[in-house]
């Protein structure tokens, strides 16, 4: 035991010392050290994660729930820092220490000739110590901490080109998007403290069902389940962090910064915390009917309709951060159908694919010398081959193209949420499946558009395209092969087996996948029922669409684009949420702060308080200094007629 | 018999004769203070009155203080008006307006 | 009307014409002289109210050295009357119907109604062998001798006050300063000056 305590202290710790190495040390270093040590400290991490990994998932290690230090203990409330380490922290550490090494490795290459290297290696591996102290937390205030950290990283990194306007306004924006996230987090965080009167997993899951029937007045005389109370408010946090509607808005905005870290961070690793976090928290959310079907309608319609925006975005980016957005609605979807070991899964696959597309817009875009547009680009096969290849794979799982990782994954939630009985279900199901669909017509139109077609527009890119370095390639190639694989080996023991056994809560009521269960026989037999369904067909359609469309008749697009002029502006202007918050919330702010500096701070506070009362000392003083006019008469009369007056108030009464 | 009502009402007589006294003479400083003196002759003709009608002696004490403070205030007011006159060679208190806010 | 109550009207008369004149003559020397008269007929008024330590006095302390004082600053300065009377018409309606006022309200709490006799009744004539000035001193020297000290040192005070306001240094008078007589340095009073011998003509 203690041996597997330092080592989940050094897995965490390595990558914190190469940051505060690379990030403080920056000078002294140089740019071969900085990316040398940091490179180590996630190395070390990545190492142990995988000795951890086989420690629980292979040996069936006991699983690790200790605290390894007392912040403070405020009137009975204790607060630690501790590990808890199960299947389910083993396989976060993995997938995150996997994929940011790869994002390590691939900076190397594409940061080659930007200002700020160091800087960027420090701020990576910051995040990475963040994100596994927020996974391997055991506890809610760690949890919030890790949360904040990464959250801090993403702002940090976003505006990494801090002398880009739009980058500015973007980390901005991501900020404040996630403020009102976290707000609501904290408030859930609040009521857990609150009512459970600790913060420590087990004791909260332990405690949580005699609460289930208890409910709280929040204003006035209306009852209000304390369940649903507490897991809506920690749901709005994950909403923040993984880009839910309507708190998505930011996610599209981040891939201002470098393509690395909308790999690592917008895709992989950070923005599945809100994910992780509504998984740990299974034993409360299965409590809460209520919070379920919230979450399971708001992650279909982010699937469904941020979906439908890529189809229309011109910047590589910005279509795969869509297509972020859109699997993480897939995800969460999950999480509401009860399905968390199939959310999980697809958080693990998504992670890998996702990566790697976003690797691959990366390599393009080094290839195409920073240019974003895919209108521009086109034939990149015949010039960048394993980047073709590796992003063909990358589409082919995210599409769920049977045998693939994504399928597996992709099928299995689908099914879930198609078993799912409670309120939202069939609108869900149909959402998901309907976002089949369009998946595979925005990744495939993005990536015809790039690697088919007739060559660069640019007649000088043309000249200089070639295949990006290896490290570059080489990332790209050891992601590929998780995405393409992992979902054959994981589905069985993540979904039906024993995986998550003890760490996951399904109520037997929710039981979705165990009804999916029933009729899993193997890989074959699950892809062979796939192929039957509907999703598999729609997907294979949404690839013939986009081929013919975007490939064959390039003016079917142009002609469809005009007749539904309406409805390309609507996903152009992304249902117009900037518009909304811009008008409403900024605007709104604007004003108010306005009012207050005019109204409360210079008329009230200047106006009526500070210059008010030198003024009234003023006037004051011109009537004394009247008053005091120095005759010796004056002040003699004055006494005079006060005397007269009293002795008239003395008579009178 | 002499009633304590007619001592009063003399010494109210004599205050409101100083009192418009001050106001008629406002400018000359002399007959200002002068005033000043009959006042406080009406206030202490209420003492010695009290005094004899209550049979107290501790009201004419009062009086001797009085008649002490008095002499000492004529003496000090004499004093300063000699020197306002000797620096501005008048007592025109219309001129005397150095206080002024 | 008793004898006692006849000479209180006929002081009282006095006192408040007198008081009149104090304050309506022109010239300061005569409201002086009036505020004389005024102090007299007090003097004697205080004699019908059994204080005769203190009327004695009034008419030592304030005819003998306050009103003299009066006379000799009134007579010392050459004041211009002409100013000091202007205004003096005009201020004179206010004044009257101020002091009328004043008048009216303060009979209304004096009158008879709350002082009469019936509300204090005359006392007894003090026996014939009642010492005023032993009582008011056995009352000064031995209750109040703090006060009496205290009044003592204000006297001291004002003497010195008055002094030190009204004493003057005379540019032209030519005393000796000892002090500067004894400081006296050589080089302040000799001058050696250095100079060619005289040549023989």
């Amino acid at each position: 035991m203690e041996d597997m305590k330092s080592i989940y202290l050094t897995l965490v710790l390595a990558p914190l010392l190469g940051s505060i190495i690379a990030g403080l040390f920056r000078n002294q270093v140089g740019k071969a050290g900085a990316h040398w040590v940091t490179i180590i400290g996630v190395g070390i991490s990545f190492l142990l994660s995988a000795y951890v990994f086989w420690q629980h998932v292979m040996n069936g290690a006991p699983v690790f729930n200790e605290n390894l230090y007392t912040w403070m203990v405020v009137d009975g409330l204790e607060m630690h820092v501790g590990f808890l380490v199960d299947n389910l922290t083993a396989m976060m550490i993995t997938v995150v220490t996997f994929v940011s090494l790869m994002v390590h490795i691939y900076t190397i290459g594409y940061m080659a000739h930007e200002d700020g290297y160091q800087r960027f290696f420090s701020y990576i591996s910051l995040f990475t110590f963040s994100m596994l102290m927020l996974v391997m937390s055991n506890n809610f205030l760690q949890l919030f901490f890790g949360w904040e950290a990464v959250g801090l990283v993403s702002y940090l990194l976003i505006g990494f080109y801090f002398k880009k306007e739009t980058a500015i306004f973007a980390n901005m924006k991501a900020f404040l998007v996630n403020r009102v996230g976290d707000f609501g987090f904290i408030l859930g965080i609040a009521a857990v403290a609150m009512y459970f009167n600790s913060l420590d997993y087990a004791q909260v899951f332990g405690a949580a069902p005699d609460k289930a029937g208890e409910t709280i007045s929040i204003w006035g005389d209306s009852q209000w389940s304390l369940m649903t109370v507490i897991c809506i408010l920690l749901f709005i946090g994950a909403m923040g962090k993984s880009a839910q509607m309507p708190l998505h808005v930011w996610l599209p905005d981040s891939m201002e910064g470098p393509t690395p870290i909308s790999a690592l961070i917008h895709a992989a690793t950070m923005v599945t915390a809100g994910i992780f976090m509504v998984a740990r928290m299974s034993p409360l959310f299965e409590l809460s009917e209520t919070a379920l079907s919230f979450v399971l309608i708001i992650g279909a319609t982010t699937a469904f309709f941020m979906g439908l925006i890529g189809i229309v975005q011109n910047d590589i980016k910005r279509v795969v951060a869509y297509s972020t957005l859109s699997q993480l609605g897939y995800m969460v979807a999950a999480l509401g159908a009860s399905a968390y070991a199939a959310g999980l899964f697809h958080l693990m696959t998504h992670a890998f694919f996702k990566a790697l597309l976003f690797l691959a817009a990366g390599s393009v875009i080094i290839g195409m010398h920073h240019d974003q547009d895919i209108r521009n680009m086109g034939g990149l096969r015949k010039y960048m081959k394993i980047t073709w290849i590796t992003a063909l794979l990358g589409s082919l799982a995210l599409i769920g193209f049977p045998g693939f990782s994504g399928f597996f994954s992709k099928d299995a939630i689908i099914e879930a949420v198609g078993y799912s009985q409670i309120a939202g279900s069939s609108y869900a199901h149909w959402l998901l499946v309907a976002g089949v669909f369009v998946t595979a017509l925005y990744s495939f139109r993005m990536y015809f558009l790039v690697f088919h077609g007739k060559g660069p527009r640019d007649d000088h890119a043309k000249e200089h395209l070639k295949e990006s370095p290896a490290v570059v390639t080489v990332p790209l190639i050891l992601l590929a092969i998780p995405s393409v694989f992992v979902g054959w080996f994981a589905i069985e023991p993540m979904l039906f087996g024993d995986f998550f056994k003890g760490v996951l809560h399904v109520a037997s009521a929710h039981d979705t996948l165990g009804e999916i269960g029933k009729t899993y026989t193997d890989q074959i037999g699950f892809i062979s029922h796939g192929v039957m369904m509907l999703p598999f067909w729609l997907a294979m359609a949404g690839l013939a669409v986009a081929w013919y469309v975007y490939l064959m008749k390039p003016s079917i697009a142009q002609s469809v684009r005009s007749r539904f002029d309406w409805l390309y502006k609507l996903l152009d202007r992304k249902y117009g949420f900037d518009e909304f918050n811009q008008a409403v919330f900024a605007g709104g702010s604007l004003f108010a702060g306005k009012f207050l500096w005019n109204i409360g701070d210079k008329t009230v506070i200047d106006g009526i308080a500070v210059n008010g009362s030198a003024r009234s000392v003023g006037v004051l003083a011109q009537v004394v200094r009247w008053v005091q006019s120095g005759y010796l008469y004056h002040y003699a009369i004055a006494m005079i007629l006060g005397l007269l007056g009293l002795l008239f108030w003395f008579v009178v009464r | 018999m002499i009633s304590l009502s007619e001592y009063l009402i003399l010494g109210a007589l004599l205050f409101v004769i100083s009192v418009a006294g001050i106001f008629i003479n406002r400018k000359n400083l002399i007959v200002l203070l002068m005033c000043v003196e009959l006042m406080l002759l009406a206030v202490n003709i209420n003492f010695v009155a009290f005094s004899h009608f209550l049979g107290d002696i501790n009201g004419q004490v009062f009086v001797f203080f009085i008649l002490t403070v008095a002499a000492a205030e004529a003496a000090i007011g004499l004093a300063i008006l000699i020197v306002l006159f000797r620096n501005r060679s008048t007592i025109d208190v219309d001129d005397l307006d150095t206080l002024k806010g | 009307m008793s004898f006692e109550k006849f000479l209180f009207y006929l002081f009282a008369a006095i006192l408040v014409g007198s008081a009149l004149m104090v304050i309506t003559r022109r010239n300061p020397v005569h409201s002086a002289l009036f505020l004389v008269l005024a102090f007299f007929n007090m003097a004697a008024i205080w004699l019908l109210a059994e204080a005769e330590f203190l009327a004695i006095v009034l008419v030592l302390v304030y005819v003998g050295a306050v009103m003299v004082l009066f006379l000799f600053v009134i007579m010392m300065l050459d004041i211009d009357l002409a100013t000091v009377r202007a205004g003096f018409i005009k201020n004179l309606p206010v004044g009257i119907v101020v002091a009328v006022l004043m008048l009216v309200e303060m009979v209304l709490v004096l009158g008879p109604k709350h002082f009469g006799l019936g509300k204090y009744a005359a006392p007894e004539a003090a026996p014939a062998d009642y010492n005023n000035t032993a009582e008011l001193g056995i009352s000064l020297f031995t209750q109040h001798l703090y006060a009496l000290e205290i009044a003592a040192v204000i006297l001291l005070v004002a003497m010195i006050a008055a002094i030190s306001l009204t004493l003057r240094k005379r540019p032209d008078s030519k005393r000796q300063n000892v002090t500067h007589q004894h400081m006296v340095k050589k080089k302040d009073r000799l001058k050696i000056i250095k100079m060619p011998a005289e040549e023989k003509g």
